[in-house]
């Protein structure tokens, strides 16, 4: 029944994970001296910036964003300035999360930041991809019985993904191992596209395996 | 209800868990008395000659410079000229071998073999008392490192010798006044290896140069500092290494005749520059003789030992400098040092190897002697073995001397071995881990964990069908134990009691374990319906389930000494990640926010809620805004930490200094006054609460406790901070009354505290009870009270329904805020009860508060707003469990029970070590905070007794008041439902709802069973800890760290573990007395009503 969606999706998400692929090769044949530990915030920021393109362009192409009420131009355009708020806001909200879960208040500020944009780019962005600015049906989302589609259940599993991974690549850092990727928040932001790239294989996988299970109600 | 069982329950499983720890502990803490005698210069005599001063004699050599190069490895010292491509580290110390093959009577290099552990400073103790150090010397005083056994410096000092010391200033806490002139250099910065090195070299050579000196010690750190950083095989380990042989080769030129030169290091390195194992690459050092004078008797010969042991070169410097063999060395002196017998003419006043040998066995024997009165560690036969022996050889030899011929070189030889042996017993004794005791405490320690994880899962049913279950887990090990010990008796003679409580431990352990199976077995086969949720607790599902798994990497950190040392932060960490995990959950289960009633939604998949949307959004909110109170103090409670020295750049927090340190007067002001902010608001928060729930009305213990003890209590406590706050010179003619009010005002507070805490006992109950026969006008307009018992005639039932007929009284008033309400009930005589609701949690609660004032009150000033942030955190962590049950409906109905699922008490549990950490305690022993003893009694103590408490409770603090608290976790669900049942529910379902607490007392099985099971959580909780570190302390105990990280790790968290389970017994035994009390008050009552 969902061949062709879990196809999709499937492709989807190749895209978007060579998307990310290319972030990190592309510059590292090209713009000398460019290492991922090295210039950890250039790398990071080039691949927010590839995520977002691609998953705003392939998710419009789809068309898997709710369909607006109003058409016109107006509503389209706050639509997008919500949009664009609440992915700052969000920013705002990784930011004092990873703080209160121990980062440097003030001294390494940018290096939280970015990684809090990254977070924001790889969760909230899909979000407001698939689901329009809309908090309520974010919060409805992830819940038990809150997908109702497919596109819902492999936000839920990427998003799992992604904190997932960020939580776990804390882990390292106490350790005094000394080594380039402990530096704070080489381990956080690598843990998070790890998680990431997992969820992006993970999702249709799962959802593959479990598709007599899944029911979706009304849309 | 049945008390007893649960008590004993909890009491057999902190006994498990008890003879696991000391199983484990005295495997594993090799512990070694220190002797406070000292050898004075008579009484080592020669036998035969008249009893001339030992110390008259004139020595062999007048003057001794021991140039210690910290980490100088046998390689480094070797040097090897077919060796053409030598690594940075070989064929650096040419200067050694050249004097040894150029001058062979005059010098000698040896391998030098330390004991672990390996560290610095134990190996400055092995090398200057000639024993073994341990990890834990008892007798030495814990506040200061200070050596306080007989040592070679001390014996310097004695004969009157000057010593001069410069280097690492370890030596200066060591040694403190022993130098005649010390030149001390910072030694903990690893990165800096040239500061202590040039320091030295600033002096060395004009203090040769100089005759003010006997005995001259230089400790150089750069080659232990350069492995530390770079490693062995580092061009900056050739440079350093080449200093030091221009500094040898320099030491050598100036030295005169009389004078002995001693280049040694004090342990080696890894390949990775580290040390403290015992590897043999960590052990062999080198050692390095040279005299200008003639020392040796000839080339090398054959006899010569391969390896010297580090406790060897005690007795052959003092033997050498003509002072007596420090009192505890257990070394044998280097004999080639010595003119065999019969050839003394070479050298002047020296002394014959055998007559070096016989002062030396004879000091040891002696020191075996006395060791062995002291403790008993040394296995009796074996000392008693090496005591015959002695006396044979000390008849044999003196048989030679009285007679006047030569002793045969055999003796020689077997006063060797005889050394040799006394110092193989002593090491086993000391030095090598029992790793049967430790996989037997290990294995007692685990098998107690799964009993308290089987004891919270089958509470119910074990409390159910009991009478002989826990009879017989505890009649077996009796019997176990006693098999063990005449067994014992029977073979061996004597007892050994550890082996006896394995014995029992272990069939009482194994006993229950099988007698719960096939119960479970039993249960499953009677009872159809039970067998799926009887059989899924063990299931990998149900292990790996968020809380359990944060409790799980929480006991995995122990086993990593980053994050031992990163502790404070990683529970920090953890407890944050689960307590976002509640509302995720929450949100998961579709219970956080309301069920939209959109018709697009199906409603049918989803749980119908019992609660209305108001009460939810009301729950969630409550919940959300806990958990920001939580993480906020979670937060803010990092700014209290202390810094282990590990941790580089790491400022220790300011709270933690007293008040009387600070300079600023101004800043001393703010900190006082903020202290005392959050003192006031301790107070008043606890009393807000308690008279919320309507607990200040009586006229109990526990009220009286309430009303003027505690506020008295942090009265005391403030002044008491700024008495102890005001500079000395301050007020010179108020001296007088304030000496007398730091002495008068803790013990004040203590007083108070103890007597409130009595109190609490004699009268636990907090309710206020008012009989009246008439209705009052404005009780008739309250609306009718819905009971079902109400319209009964039975008297038997309506003494059954009379509890939530109390009840409801209670909600009127706190509904209408006013206090004293009567009521009537059709006619009959009513009944007003305050403070029913919460007639468990108040007496705790109030406990809890004032044991955190008396707490409070011996810790530092800056502490109190730790203290604060402990009571928001208990506040929120309570409420957040308490609307998380509410919502997600467990209490509804009664086939839940009560029990405490495991994410608040793991919660609890991580918020103990937390606050450890919070409060500035570090599981460290240099962090203790030492002057708690001196709290009340600035003069000091006469017994141990008392102080080594008062820093324990100091210590503690937080496993104190988390553990009597814990029972709270059973019963604030109840008390907060007066909230969630104030909708449009509660009054519309049957009558027996909104009880708070009485619904305890109706479901006394049930009640008892969720005791049994929240404490055998948290019980678990602390044990599995316990197990990780001793785990890790066990797998481990090779590693680099373990004295500094696990094995203090280990003991805190050992002790941590007793403290806990004393005081949740405390908690729990308090319940019980107010279930008692109750018990009393109801069968007061119930005649009264009835009447």
């Amino acid at each position: 029944m969902w061949d062709q969606e879990i196809r999709a999706m499937a492709s989807t998400h190749a895209i978007i994970a060579a998307s990310v692929f290319m972030a990190t090769v592309l510059p590292a044949v090209l713009v000398p001296g460019f290492s991922v530990y090295g210039t950890h915030l250039l790398w990071l920021y080039l691949v927010s910036g590839a995520v977002t393109a691609t998953s705003v362009a392939v998710f419009w192409l789809l068309g898997i964003t709710p369909p607006t009420k109003k058409h016109t131009l107006g509503y389209k355009l706050s639509r997008l300035f919500r949009s664009c708020l609440y992915f700052f806001l969000s920013c705002l909200f990784f930011h004092t999360v990873v703080v209160l879960y121990g980062a440097p208040l003030i001294e390494s500020a940018l290096e939280t930041f970015s990684l809090a944009v990254l977070l924001s780019s790889l969760t909230t962005l899909r979000c407001l991809c698939v689901l329009g600015p809309n908090v309520q049906a974010w919060i409805r989302v992830f819940s038990r019985h809150g997908a109702m589609s497919v596109w819902d259940t492999c936000l839920q599993i990427t998003v799992a993904c992604t904190v997932v991974g960020a939580w776990v690549g804390a882990f390292p850092i106490p350790l005094d191992w000394d080594r380039p990727w402990q530096v704070w928040p080489v381990s956080c932001s690598l843990g998070a596209m790890f998680g990431f790239l997992t969820g992006l294989v993970a999702a249709p996988a799962w959802i593959h395996y479990h598709r007599k299970q899944l029911t979706y109600k009304c849309k | 209800m049945k008390g007893l069982p649960v008590l004993s329950f909890l009491l057999w499983v902190c006994a498990l868990y008890f003879v696991g720890i000391y199983l484990f502990m005295s495997g594993f803490l090799l512990v070694r008395l220190e002797v406070n005698r000292t050898s004075t210069c008579g009484d080592v005599l020669q036998p035969g000659e008249d009893p001339a001063d030992f110390c008259r004699v004139p020595p062999r050599f007048r003057r001794v410079v021991l140039l210690i190069i910290d980490a100088l490895k046998i390689d480094f010292a070797r040097f090897d000229p077919r060796n053409t491509a030598p690594k940075p580290y070989e064929n650096k110390l040419p200067v050694l071998e050249e004097t040894v093959s150029s001058r062979p009577s005059h010098s000698r290099l040896y391998p030098f073999r330390a004991d672990p552990p390996t560290t610095t400073m134990q190996r400055i103790k092995g090398f200057t008392t000639g024993s073994l150090p341990t990890f834990v010397d008892v007798g030495n005083n814990f506040a200061s490192s200070a050596i306080l056994e007989d040592n070679l410096i001390h014996q310097f000092g004695q004969v009157g010798k000057r010593v001069v010391f410069m280097g690492d200033d370890t030596w200066e806490s060591l040694f403190p006044k022993k130098f005649h002139r010390s030149l001390p250099f910072p030694s903990f910065n690893v990165k800096d290896l040239h500061t202590v090195d040039n320091g030295i070299l600033q002096h060395l050579y004009t203090t040769m140069m100089g005759d003010d000196w006997d005995v001259l010690v230089a400790h150089f750190l750069g080659v232990d500092h350069c492995g530390h950083r770079f490693g062995p095989d580092h061009p900056a380990m050739a440079d350093k290494l080449t200093q030091m042989d221009g500094v040898i080769r320099s030491v050598i030129d100036r030295l005169q005749n009389d004078t002995l030169l001693v280049v040694m290091g004090d342990h080696g390195m890894t390949d990775t520059g580290d040390h403290g194992g015992e590897s043999q690459k960590e052990t062999d050092a080198s050692l390095f003789l040279y005299s200008p004078s003639s020392l040796f008797s000839g080339p090398p010969a054959q006899s010569e030992p391969d390896v010297v042991p580090q406790t060897d070169l005690v007795p052959t410097l003092a033997l050498l400098l003509g002072v007596p063999i420090p009192y505890s060395s257990v070394g044998q002196v280097l004999l080639p040092l010595f003119p065999p017998h019969g050839q003394i003419e070479g050298a002047v006043g020296g002394l014959s190897q055998l007559e070096a040998l016989w002062i030396n066995a004879k000091q040891v024997n002696r020191f075996l002697e006395t060791y062995s009165s002291m403790a008993k560690d040394i296995p009796p036969e074996s000392v008693s073995k090496l005591k015959d022996e002695f006396s044979r050889l000390s008849s044999e030899y003196l048989t030679s001397v009285r007679e006047g011929r030569s002793p045969s070189p055999e003796l020689a030889a077997s006063v060797q071995t005889y050394l040799t042996s006394v110092r193989d017993t002593c090491r086993a004794t000391w030095a090598q881990f029992n790793p049967l005791k430790m996989a037997a405490g290990l294995a007692i320690l685990a098998f107690a964990c799964l009993i308290c994880f089987v004891l919270s899962e089958l509470s119910l049913m074990l409390l159910r069908e009991d009478g002989p279950r826990l009879k017989a887990p505890l009649v077996t090990p009796l019997v176990g134990g006693v098999c063990v010990a005449s067994f014992q008796l029977l073979t061996r003679g004597y007892i050994e009691v550890a082996w006896c409580l394995v014995v029992a431990a272990f069939t009482s352990e194994l006993f229950f374990l099988w007698k719960a199976h096939r119960s479970r077995v039993s249960d499953t086969a009677k009872n159809g319906s039970k067998a799926p949720k009887c059989a899924s607790w063990l299931s990998p599902r149900c292990l790996l389930a968020p809380p359990l798994l944060v409790a799980l990497l929480r006991c995995a950190s122990l086993l990593s000494d980053s994050y031992v040392i990163a502790e404070g932060r990683v529970v920090t960490f953890l407890v944050f990640s689960l307590a976002l995990y509640i509302p995720v959950h929450l949100n998961w289960d579709g219970l956080l926010l309301p069920p939209s009633h959109d018709p697009l939604k199906c409603a049918g998949l989803l749980p119908s809620s019992a609660l209305s949307p108001s009460t939810v959004r009301k729950e969630s909110s409550t919940l959300l805004g806990c958990l920001g109170l939580l993480i906020g103090s979670l937060y803010l409670s990092l700014s209290f930490h202390g810094c282990r020295e590990e941790q580089g750049s790491c400022q220790p927090s300011p709270f933690l200094s007293p008040l009387s340190r600070l300079q600023d007067t101004q800043l001393k002001n703010l900190h006082y006054i903020l202290s005392v902010v959050s003192l006031g608001l301790w107070t008043h928060l606890l009393r807000c609460c308690l008279r919320h729930y309507g607990n200040l009305n009586s006229s109990g213990g526990t009220v009286f406790t309430a009303r003027w003890i505690l506020p008295l209590l942090s009265v005391c406590l403030g002044l008491h901070w700024a008495v102890s706050a005001t500079p000395e010179d301050s007020f010179r003619n108020l001296a007088k009354v304030i000496s007398l009010a730091q002495l008068a005002l803790p013990r004040a507070a203590f007083c108070l505290l103890g007597l409130g805490l009595f109190l609490i006992w004699l009268d636990p109950l907090t309710v206020f009870l008012k009989t009246r026969a008439g209705p009052l006008a404005r009780g008739s307009s309250l609306p009718p009270p819905r009971y079902r018992a109400s319209t009964s005639i039975s008297p038997q039932a309506e003494l059954h329904h009379l509890i939530p007929q109390i009840y409801q009284r209670i909600r009127h008033s706190l509904d209408d805020g006013e206090l004293t309400r009567g009521s009537e009930v059709e006619g009959r005589p009513a009944v007003e009860a305050y403070g029913l609701g919460t007639v468990y949690s108040a007496p705790l609660l109030l406990f809890c508060g004032l044991l955190g004032i008396g707490l409070l009150l011996l810790h530092p000033e800056g502490m109190a707003l730790s203290f604060l942030l402990l009571l928001l955190e208990m506040a929120a962590l309570l409420h957040i469990h308490a609307s998380s049950t509410t919502l997600s409906g467990l209490h509804g109905t009664f086939s839940g029970g009560y029990n405490v699922p495991w994410t608040p008490v793991v919660l609890w549990s991580l918020a103990t070590t937390q606050f450890f950490h919070a409060t500035g305690h570090l599981p460290t022993f240099p962090s203790i905070q030492w002057g708690a003893a001196f709290v009340g009694f600035p003069d000091g103590h006469t017994g141990t007794m008392l102080p080594a408490s008062l820093v324990t409770l100091n210590t503690f603090a937080a496993h104190i008041l988390f553990a009597v608290g814990c029972p709270l976790l059973l019963f604030w669900p109840l008390v907060c439902e007066v909230r969630g049942s104030r909708g449009e529910r509660a009054f519309g379902e049957e009558g027996e709802d909104a009880v708070m607490e009485m619904r305890l007392r109706e479901n006394p099985n049930q009640f008892t069973s969720a005791l049994l099971q929240l404490s055998a959580r948290y019980l678990f909780i602390h044990g599995a800890q316990v197990f990780a570190s001793a785990c890790a302390a066990a797998i481990l105990r090779r590693h680099l760290m373990v004295w500094k990280v696990f094995a203090p790790k280990l003991m805190f968290e050992a002790s941590g573990f007793l403290v806990t389970s004393v005081f949740l017994l405390i908690g729990v035994t308090l319940v019980l007395r107010v279930e008692i009390a109750l018990g009393h008050w109801f069968k007061r009552l119930i005649p009264d009503a009835s009447r």
